[in-house]
């Protein structure tokens, strides 16, 4: 079964694409092994080798939203702020009773369900919108989690678990209580169980799924949808049905993503520039800087903009202002019709035929 | 007495919201683009006034004057630079580019102001009225913050309804290229809308520092979104659909905070966003454009 589905799979262009895709990640992953291995890492560099993972999938995830099913959603790091806490609140609650990797599984598991079930959730309501008003939605819903988790309190003691949205007080915890989300605190002493080695293998599982997700019956059927609606509905697609199966793929890889990021920090927060706004957009500006509908490209540019930042850290106060330039003069030097036409004339390749796969359409 | 100074309030916040949403609103029915970089001139504005008045010691009219005047170019070398060569390329790539801008324009102030918060001292130097025996007080920056907005949206339909620059902003926003046709300068009336909205920007930063007194490189971010919220909520591309909703923001955000929870307050607001677009799902005053196969 298996040597079938090897031979098939480099029957067609996108596979190939896939493993080069998979190649590239492997020889990086490899790469930077060797160079831990010998030292020759900063711990600067070797502390963003779990983030850049975790953007990477979170980017993958809206990527399929924005690419595939054609929806701009600003609310991805709420599914990502989902997966983080939800994850956190199970590896803490549960540390010293079920084993070190049991434990990281199962957390994995949680996190990535409840973050689906989340996307299921707030799909059903924001799919009957469509464009700037949908966009808008969910950027509303992200903002909710954000702040809700924000207030949320809960505690464990031996009669089970405490809920409160008030304060750490009004738990009514024993003196032995331990406790687990401190609101405005959020989770501390979460255990720092996501290696790189993890990351990569859950990077690589979600290309595998997405890229065969899109080329699947389901995925040509939302493709046919977000083409052309109406004509997808007058063949008999149901609309809604694949809708909401793509989102929610889309937010359960987000939330895999902030499982990552959880397990990767001490003090998980939900501040705004960890799981609010600011951290959607900037998880759009990946999908659109790496090309909309390319899982490869959001992971290139999730890698080079996580480490352009530090990279110019020797430029102290200075180096946000560039990053913000650099992204102005890439947008343009990418999009703009009369710079496009400059580069035909003067021969200069177009990156987005590089980094964007063929068959996929902006988002109006 | 309580419920009436909340509401007076909130009000008053509203009335900012919708001055900003006035910004976002516009732009967005000439230009089709969201203007993520809007906030930002309001802080730039804001920080423009205090210049003017702390540093300088001119007088609050002036200063508000020489602010408004700083972000009407700002917007329009802004809209020239970064937003006018994309004009035919995908939404989505504009908004990355506002993205950037916003981006800039914070950094941009953070070098040049530095992240303290600086404590604003209000425009308006004027304590209030007080009724009923001081228990119902009105202050002069929510009274004031109330009037500007009004005067504001009288005089901004009056200038879309009745004047040349006006006519042919609806006509862009209705249909660009039969404007082109008609002989409108689109690029122009773009620049108008631009510098319009970044003017409002500067009032609005003045108005907003005021009430809330202090100013850091991040402070016109949050107002902004929820300024972008307002102007989804009455309706996006709607002058009206602006203000009405602002002020429906500003008093369900000082109720939410006074009455169920402070912390809860930006939750609520939404929550109500989502509520309204999910019954109408152009906001309140949007027309509804139907789908043609």
């Amino acid at each position: 079964m298996k040597k079938i589905n090897k031979l098939a799979l480099f029957a067609n262009k996108s596979n190939q694409r896939l493993f080069t895709t998979i190649l590239v990640i492997l020889v990086l992953y490899v790469l930077m092994t060797i160079l831990d291995g010998t030292g020759n890492l900063s711990s600067l560099m070797k502390g963003l080798l779990v983030p850049v993972c975790a953007y990477s999938l979170v980017a993958v995830g809206l990527n399929l939203c924005v690419g595939y099913l054609g929806e701009l959603s600003l609310g991805h790091a709420g599914f990502m702020c989902v997966g983080a806490f939800s994850s956190a609140f199970f590896s803490k609650a549960f540390v010293g009773i079920i084993p070190d990797v049991p434990r990281f599984i199962l957390s994995l598991l949680i996190g990535t369900a409840l973050a689906a079930l989340f996307g299921f959730l707030i799909a059903i309501p924001v799919l009957r919108l469509s464009g700037d008003y949908l966009a808008i939605v969910t950027l509303a819903f992200g903002e909710i989690i954000k702040n809700v988790i924000n207030v949320l309190y809960v505690g464990v003691d031996s009669q089970g678990l405490h809920f409160s949205m008030k304060d750490m007080m009004s738990l009514g915890m024993e003196p032995g209580g331990k406790i687990i989300i401190n609101g405005a605190q959020g989770v501390t002493g979460t255990p720092r169980q996501s290696t790189f080695t993890i990351s990569v293998v859950l990077l690589l599982l979600a290309i595998v799924i997405t890229y065969n997700f899109v080329n699947s019956r389901t995925g040509r059927a939302v493709k046919a949808i977000r083409d052309n609606q109406i004509a997808a509905e007058t063949v008999g697609l149901p609309i809604t049905k694949y809708k909401l199966i793509a989102f929610t793929l889309s937010a359960a890889i987000a939330g895999v993503g902030g499982v990552l990021y959880a397990h990767n920090i001490s003090s998980l927060t939900a501040t705004t520039n960890t799981f609010g706004y600011n951290m959607s957009i900037m998880i759009l500006v990946y999908v659109v800087l790496g090309g909309i509908g390319s899982f490869s490209g959001s992971i290139i540019a999730a890698t080079i903009l996580t480490l352009l930042p530090e990279m110019l850290r020797g430029l102290s106060n200075y180096r946000m202002l560039i990053y913000s330039v650099v992204l102005i003069m890439l947008m343009l030097f990418n999009w703009a019709p009369g710079i496009l036409k400059w580069r035909e004339a003067h021969g200069i390749k177009n990156f987005k035929s590089i980094l964007k796969s063929k068959n996929t359409k902006e988002v109006q | 007495m309580g419920f009436l100074t909340y509401l007076i309030n909130g009000l008053s916040l509203g009335s900012v919201y919708a001055i900003i949403a006035l910004g976002y609103t516009m732009v967005y029915g000439i230009a089709k683009m969201l203007n993520f970089a809007h906030g930002d001139v309001i802080m730039i504005g804001a920080y423009l006034v205090f210049m003017c008045t702390s540093n300088a010691g001119m007088p609050a009219i002036v200063s508000i004057v020489i602010a408004m005047g700083c972000c009407t170019i700002l917007g329009m070398i802004i809209e020239k630079i970064a937003y006018a060569p994309l004009r035919k390329a995908t939404n989505l790539a504009v908004l990355i580019t506002a993205i950037g801008v916003s981006y800039f324009l914070q950094n941009m102030a953070l070098l040049i102001f530095g992240s303290n918060p600086v404590s604003f001292t209000s425009v308006i130097p004027w304590e209030g009225l007080s009724f009923a025996g001081g228990q119902l007080k009105i202050t002069g920056n929510a009274l004031i913050t109330i009037v500007v907005c009004l005067v504001i949206m009288v005089v901004l339909m009056w200038f879309v309804k009745n004047t040349k620059p006006g006519q042919a902003m609806r006509a862009v926003s209705e249909d660009r290229d039969a404007a082109v046709l008609m002989g409108i300068n689109v690029n122009a009336t773009i620049s108008l809308t631009f510098a319009i909205g970044s003017g409002l920007a500067a009032i609005a930063g003045a108005l907003l520092c005021s009430s809330y007194p202090s100013l850091t490189p991040y402070t016109g971010s949050m107002p902004g979104i929820k300024a972008f919220t307002a102007a989804v909520f009455g309706g996006i591309g709607s002058i009206p659909g602006a203000l009405i909703g602002g002020l429906l923001l500003g008093i369900i955000e000082i109720l939410a905070k006074a009455y169920i929870s402070s912390q809860l307050a930006d939750a609520i607001v939404f929550a109500v966003l989502i509520i309204v677009l999910l019954v109408k799902p152009t906001g309140i005053l949007g027309k509804q454009i139907k789908e043609k196969v």
